[in-house]
């Protein structure tokens, strides 16, 4: 019953995403404006199929259906409701019905918004999402299918693996990362829609942007999660280890941003059209090859690869998606030529351009050592991986001219800066960097390059305050307004330039973050008896005794720690191992004691229940709880710059008619 | 050639330049950086080429080779292709405490650096029954994850 509707709904949606793609893409090429509506009921019938079949799948986990397939594989009748819900996006089939449902809403929510617009554009681009909604409609009604019939029944399943089930944040990470993902089908669609009618207007062009911003913060926000959900559960004491799942979330990110930072010369300039809009194609064609390489085991073998029909479906898919962009780059590409020569070398266009190079330089880095393995093996046969020493020798020098850029572009004027702006505007930051320095060194830090990485990272810090304060004054002294009044109207008539430079903080404070709990970690491992302790900096660590205790499902041992530290203050932590019903090895969690500028980080490698001994490895990672503490910043900063701004439109629109001519103020412009 | 075209032509080829350059950086750093998946059995027919490159070594703990010395800080066990008699084995030492799921017989990924006195040095010891640690991510499927979990240990720095 719940198979047949569940199949039934999927059916549905695959017809509708069809019929839209074929109406949508022939209606805007042949400028039927008649079309539009057929198009927005297909949008609307995606939508109601594609939610109805997770709702029918959420259904079939919750009342443990194990006559469907999915549930067999991942539900059990002893795992909480919480995570019940949650294993719909445990597992590869729940997982691409997700990614249909959150990209039929996306569609649906780009129809909403984009229907009373003149309707070429948004018919070619409706067509072209809607086009990829047949591709994941397809998958999931073929290869992928979740709601295939199991018989006999079983009286009960595996539950999802244990890792996703020991932690809150599974419950959230995912969601964000998948709306990252899928999001970036919107500007993939309004950049093709730009390709195929050879033409690309600045209207257009803020509604790229706008819909590229909604998933770069999505994105930004998982990857920040699942770098914590690596921290918290895996216990291995880190957030980052350049895994192939973890640069495919990665790769997008950096084109994306990439995007949002070429599209202001193209705003500003008029040139770098095509460039503009290749990073958008770029970034949704990554996106696809992060879901392909996560989803179809083709990096625990290409051998392994061929036995689920989703890997090559998917490669198929991925190979006509770069086929059409590179078609439609070279022949329509050409239409969108520069309509104004770019800056000077000295200034924030060619600021930006180095930017936008060094983020293809990294993107291309990151590629070629997460898929060099695969072409090795493929190739040769020879089984290697690429260590995480590659990515750090190559990323790291990438990420430090980043973030020195993040200094020197806010500082220059657009156009031409003079010898005696650039001493003006630099001369303070670069003090304060050299400061910043000079203190570290004193208080005895030692690593060139987390000592550079902190002194760029009070230049940047400094350029970004006063870019952000600079109108506020201008307006305190003009207008006589109170402080706090001045930054909030100079922020609120430059969102997205206010908005980006809170983005920039967060991202310095990942930079600072990153490098002091890369540079001066301190690690031990000790095993211990009841009553005796160890030292790790100013933390010592006595072990209580060992603990066990049984959850619904799961058993547990867990190793009581009293732990002090130096200023007297005294915790109890406790790392433990889980064992869970269904799963033969057990998994660790990790105890950790967060504190402002370090954390403590204990696991329990092993432990004899008769010897009453535990095993532990223990960590002291100086500020790395700043790097989710950035998650604000960057949520804040990217509400702000992408919030509705009708109202300050038209404001602004009445200001400019009372004064013909004005020239930009600084604070105008983004 | 108007000055535009020319400008243009000089921008390209720098772009060339900077990109052959960053292709040929990375190929080299690669080339440093590759860890290769053996067995016991295929390291040692790699000979000398063996000595000196990180390898993960995949194996099952040979039977009756484990030894703790008397501090019990220092263990050496031998990891084979194969629990047959006669499988091909190598000697490793670990300096870490192993995970709780260690003990003969079992699946093991041994991470480390092999040399001319025929000893694997563990920097890493995962208990294991694929060939690859990672974590496992979500969307892998029960089949993949039992064949991935393990329990993670610390690089031994």
């Amino acid at each position: 019953m719940i198979s047949t509707l569940g199949t039934a709904l999927v059916l549905g949606g695959l017809l509708a995403a069809a019929f839209g793609a074929v109406v949508g893409i022939e209606g805007g090429l042949r400028h039927r404006a008649g079309a539009l509506k057929l198009v927005l009921g297909t949008v609307t019938a995606f939508l109601i199929c594609m939610v109805g079949a997770n709702l029918t799948m959420i259904y079939a986990l919750v009342t443990h259906d194990f006559s469907v397939q999915y549930v067999s594989h991942v539900g059990s009748r002893a795992t909480p409701l919480v995570y019940t819900i949650v294993s719909l996006w445990s597992a590869l089939e729940g997982s691409i019905l997700f990614w249909g449902a959150i990209l039929a809403v996306y569609v649906f929510a780009f129809a909403r918004a984009h229907r009373k617009d003149p309707p070429t554009n948004p018919l070619l681009a409706l067509g072209a999402m809607l086009a990829v909604g047949v591709f994941f409609s397809f998958l999931i009604a073929g290869p992928a299918n979740p709601f295939g019939r199991v018989s006999p029944v079983p009286p009960d399943g595996p539950g999802p693996n244990p890792l996703l089930q020991n932690h809150v944040l599974m419950v959230i990470h995912p969601p964000m990362l998948y709306l990252g993902y899928v999001g970036m089908v919107v500007p993939f669609g309004i950049a093709v829609a730009a390709l195929l009618r050879g033409q690309l207007g600045d209207g257009w062009m803020a509604v790229l942007r706008r819909w590229t911003l909604i998933p770069w913060t999505f994105l930004s926000v998982g990857i920040v999660l699942g770098s914590w959900w690596a921290y918290a559960v895996l216990g291995w004491g880190g957030y980052w280890a350049w895994d192939p799942v973890e640069n495919a979330s990665f790769l997008p990110w950096l084109t994306s941003t990439a995007f949002l930072h070429s599209a202001m010369v193209q705003e500003r300039r008029h040139t770098l059209k095509l460039w503009t809009v290749s990073l958008s194609l770029a970034s949704f064609l990554l996106t696809i090859l992060g879901t392909f390489m996560t989803r179809s085991g083709v990096f625990n073998s290409v051998h392994s690869f061929t036995q689920s029909a989703i890997g090559p479906t998917f490669l198929v898919f991925l190979g006509v998606v770069l086929a059409v962009s590179i078609l439609l780059i070279a022949i329509r590409g050409p239409l969108l030529v520069p309509e104004g020569p770019l800056g000077s070398p000295v200034s924030r266009e060619t600021a930006i351009l180095v930017n936008n190079l060094l983020f293809a330089a990294l993107t291309f880095t990151v590629l070629l050592g997460t898929v060099f393995p695969l072409i090795r093996e493929a190739f040769s046969g020879v089984r290697i991986s690429v260590g995480a020493p590659y990515f750090n020798r190559m990323a790291l020098p990438l990420g430090v001219a980043i973030l020195f850029l993040m200094g020197v572009g806010p500082s220059l004027p657009w156009g031409r800066a003079s010898p005696e702006t650039l001493r003006r505007q630099f001369f303070i930051p670069a003090g304060v960097g050299v400061a910043v320095v000079v203190v570290c060194v004193a208080a005895g830090l030692r690593g060139t390059l987390a000592l550079l990485t902190f002194g760029l990272a009070g230049f940047v810090a400094v350029v970004t305050l006063r870019e952000m304060a600079l109108p506020a004054r201008v307006r305190m002294r003009e207008q006589g307004e109170p402080f706090l009044q001045a930054v909030w109207r100079s922020a609120s008539r430059a969102r997205r330039r206010f908005g980006g430079y809170i983005v920039h903080l967060g991202v310095v404070l990942v930079f600072v973050a990153v490098a002091a709990s890369q540079s001066y970690v301190t690690h031990t491992t000790a095993t211990l008896t009841p009553g005796k302790s160890f030292q790790l900096g100013r933390y010592t660590v006595q072990l209580s005794g060992l603990r066990n205790g049984v959850d619904p499902h799961r058993r547990w041992t867990a190793a009581e720690l009293e732990v002090t530290d130096g200023s007297g203050g005294h915790h109890v932590l406790a790392p433990r191992m889980n064992f869970y019903e269904r799963s033969t090895d057990p998994v660790g969690s990790p105890a950790i004691r967060t504190a402002a500028f370090d954390d403590l980080y204990l696991t329990l490698l092993a432990f004899d229940a008769q010897a009453q001994t535990a095993s532990l490895n223990a960590w002291i990672f100086p500020m790395v709880a700043w790097i989710w503490w950035s998650l604000p910043l960057f949520v804040l900063g990217a509400l702000f710059a992408a919030w509705p701004e009708r109202r300050r439109a038209r404001a602004d629109a009445a200001e400019r008619v009372s004064v013909p001519g004005k020239a930009p103020s600084p604070g105008a412009a983004a | 050639m108007t000055p535009t075209t020319r400008n243009r032509l000089f921008a390209l080829a720098a772009l060339l330049v900077a990109g052959a350059g960053l292709a040929y950086v990375s190929f080299g750093n690669i080339g440093q950086n590759l860890v290769f998946y053996w067995t016991p059995g295929e390291m040692l027919a790699q000979g000398s080429k063996a000595y000196g490159p990180t390898i993960r070594l995949g194996g099952v703990v040979q039977p009756g080779s484990l030894q703790w010395d008397s501090a019990h800080t220092h263990l050496a066990f031998r990891v084979a292709d194969s629990d047959k008699a006669g499988a091909p084995s190598v000697s490793v030492v670990s300096r870490e405490t192993p995970p709780q799921m260690f003990r003969e017989r079992i699946g093991v990924v041994v991470e480390g650096t092999f040399d001319k006195s025929q000893t694997f040095t563990s920097s890493r010891l995962m208990v294991n029954h694929s060939n690859e640690y990672r974590p496992p991510k979500p969307g892998d499927g029960p089949d993949k994850w039992k064949t991935t979990v393990s329990a993670p240990t610390a690089e031994a720095r």
